[in-house]
């Protein structure tokens, strides 16, 4: 098998919390993104699952170069990234573009929609003939769906609909022609109506253009439309990761089991018996010793409080780290 | 179309030119800058070449000859009026020039590279902040040979604090913001985001500061200037007031070389205020209605008349 596009090994994140200075090292951190290791195939959807405040966001900006990462690596084409500085860091995000949560804060209020989309091109300095931009300006508005272009080119963030802004973040991203596209809950902020149209817009882009993604959500009811495999991270952990049908149908880890539990079915009349997770999530700068879900665990055993399960394959190409999967 | 969004510079100047406050002041500043432009033009006298006035010129009351009236050595008024904007108003855009200059780079960079940049510079304005301007202003004009050009040094370079923690604070705001960490995960570098995105947000809130910085600096001249301190080469309103408080205008009954001066400054200075409100006003429109100004209070109390009016009612039935 070719190499996979992206491989992050043993990646860490820690954010360190209170007060600090150059004299006092600080005494605790946040496990942000906590030994993280996965593979994104070329032309592959990895859904990033997770409650809030799980790390999702953190392990994008650590993917991009945004955080830099405590230890670990991350494999880009074949460069390992987290060696990367400057001008070679600089060139190896072309190939990887991130779509924010928010449309409405994640553009400029004052940049014209023609303006947000040929900037990452004037940034790297591609397509530096007018003629040339405007062209690809306009192939990248076509691409995330905002048909005609011309409608579009001219108009300000604050005169676009929330769905429309969404598309114009992704036709920014498009116009470099990435590789990897990394989708920070691109959905959540939106109307539910329009949720769908962007999610088909995003499996579209990987059908068509084999762009690998990246796609972030704390909903397990938005993934089955783009993603061919789903990771299910809790507390900066990745605890499941499998293909989308193995994991929805037969989950294994009783975190993925509770998240399943509580997302909407299509048939109410299909729908499981809703396992609510007892008790708040951990401290994230006081880990407990052992399985780090432990403490809201239904089926915890005294085992779970004293080791730490690790990620262990199940079945082909699907793991959970837990005692009892 | 709408051709540009409302937090932008050439929306605000649209809008501005709507607000009738900021509009008056405007008028009065082009005014007062049209009088110091063409004050050879307009000055009924060449003050380089002035008149041979004689004792019985002293504080002569306005007259066709003399508009303004005379001043403690003779000479007309009006036309030292006139020369006295340029100074006055030179200074003021000039030192202010410096201050926001100074106070624009501070804030940029301590909001924007943050940490121990921002340490450094912050602590740095604050001790500036804490000492007072005017009295250091008086003793280093003192100490050097009066110019004009160190006045303006002296007050630009004092002038800057305010400035350098408003945009500092604005900067820091913008830097949150999304868009910025949209920016850099396209792969844009400083230069380019503070160039794209941080300035043209802080750019708005740093005309209006500079319009308040320069009434401030024309403030700051015209004490120095009255103090004695001014460049006697170069006599600015401050200096004409000077030379009237000091050489008996009052004791003479010469009023008119008071007013002048006086009315002049207060003129410039009033203006800008004026031209910073409604900058202001059109930046953050929940201001337009100050708690000052308008009729709607936070706290509704009783109308007042009623209660007053009430136990006169059987008198006045
Ligand atoms: N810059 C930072 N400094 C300190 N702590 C941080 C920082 N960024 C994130 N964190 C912490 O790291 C943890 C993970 O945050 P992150 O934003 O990655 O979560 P998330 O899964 O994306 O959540 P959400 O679904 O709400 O977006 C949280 O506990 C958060 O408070
Ligand atoms: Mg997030």
């Amino acid at each position: 098998m070719a190499s996979p596009l992206v491989a992050v090994r043993n990646l860490r994140t820690l954010f360190p919390v209170g007060a600090h200075s150059v004299f006092r090292a600080p005494a605790t951190f946040v496990h942000a993104v906590d030994d993280v290791t996965f593979d994104i195939d070329e032309g592959e959807a990895l859904a990033l699952v997770g409650e809030s405040g799980c790390g999702k966001s953190t392990l994008a900006l650590t993917l991009l170069g945004l955080e830099r990462p405590t230890t670990g690596s991350i494999d880009f084409a074949g460069q390992e990234m987290t060696a990367l500085k400057g001008s070679e860091l600089k060139a190896a995000r072309r190939n990887m573009q991130m779509i924010f949560q928010d449309p409405y804060e994640s553009l400029n209020p004052l940049m014209r929609v023609g303006e947000i989309v040929a900037e990452p091109l004037i940034v790297h300095k591609l397509a530096n003939a007018r003629s040339d931009r405007e062209a690809r300006v306009r192939a990248a508005l076509e691409a995330a769906g905002l048909k005609p272009p011309e409608v579009y080119l001219e108009r300000y963030p604050y005169q676009l609909s929330g769905g429309q802004r969404q598309r114009v973040a992704i036709a920014a991203a498009l116009v470099l022609e990435p590789r990897l596209l990394l989708a920070d809950e691109p959905v959540s902020m939106l109307d539910v109506s329009i949720r769908a149209e962007i999610i088909n817009l995003l499996a579209e882009l990987k059908q068509t253009r084999k762009i690998s993604i990246l796609f972030i959500t704390h909903d397990l009811g938005t993934v089955t439309a783009v993603a061919d495999r789903i990771a299910v991270m809790y507390l900066g952990r990745i605890v499941e990761l499998g293909r989308t049908a193995d994991v929805l149908t037969q989950p294994r880890h009783p975190y993925t089991k509770a998240l399943l539990s509580v997302t909407p079915a299509p048939n109410p009349r299909l729908r499981k018996e809703r396992i609510i997770l007892k008790g708040e999530t951990p401290d994230p700068t006081r880990l407990p010793g052992g399985c780090r879900f432990a403490p809201r665990c239904p089926v915890a055993q005294p085992l779970c409080l004293a080791s730490d399960p690790p990620l262990t394959a199940l079945e082909t190409g699907h793991t959970a780290a837990c005692h009892f999967g | 179309m709408e051709s540009s969004h409302p937090g932008g510079l050439t929306a605000t100047m649209r809008n501005f030119s709507r607000n009738r406050m900021g509009m008056v002041g405007l008028a009065m500043l082009l005014l007062a800058i049209a009088l110091a432009v063409f004050a050879p033009v307009i000055a009924p006298y060449d003050p380089a070449k002035p008149p041979r006035a004689t004792i019985m010129d002293i504080y002569l009351p306005p007259s066709a000859e003399h508009p303004f009236g005379t001043d403690d050595a003779g000479q007309d008024v009006l036309t030292n009026f006139l020369y006295g904007a340029r100074v006055s108003l030179m200074v003021g855009f000039f030192a202010s020039f410096i201050a926001v200059a100074i106070g624009g780079v501070m804030g940029l960079s301590a909001g924007f590279i943050g940490g121990r940049t921002d340490n450094i510079l912050m602590r740095f304005t604050d001790i500036m902040l804490v000492i007072p301007d005017l009295p250091l202003a008086v003793v280093i004009v003192a100490l050097t040979k009066p110019s004009l050009w160190v006045i303006v040094l002296v007050i630009g370079l004092l002038g800057w604090t305010s400035t350098a923690r408003l945009i500092r604070s604005q900067t820091l705001s913008v830097k949150q913001r999304r868009f910025v960490t949209r920016a850099r995960a396209v792969g844009a570098g400083n230069f380019y985001i503070i160039r794209r995105h941080i300035l043209p947000l802080v750019l708005p809130l740093l005309v209006v500061n500079t319009v308040l910085v320069i009434s401030l600096a024309i403030l700051n001249e015209s004490t120095l200037s009255f103090l004695g301190l001014g460049d006697p080469t170069a006599p600015s309103w401050g200096q004409m007031l000077n030379f009237a408080f000091t050489r008996g205008a009052m004791s003479a009954g010469g009023w008119w070389a008071l007013l002048a001066p006086g009315i002049g400054i207060v003129w410039v200075v009033l203006a800008c205020t004026l031209i910073g409100q409604g900058l202001e006003q059109v930046l953050n429109p929940r201001l337009a209605s100050h708690n000052l100004s308008s009729t709607k209070q936070m706290i509704l109390r009783p109308p007042r008349t009623q209660s007053q009016h009430a136990p006169q009612a059987p008198d006045q039935a």
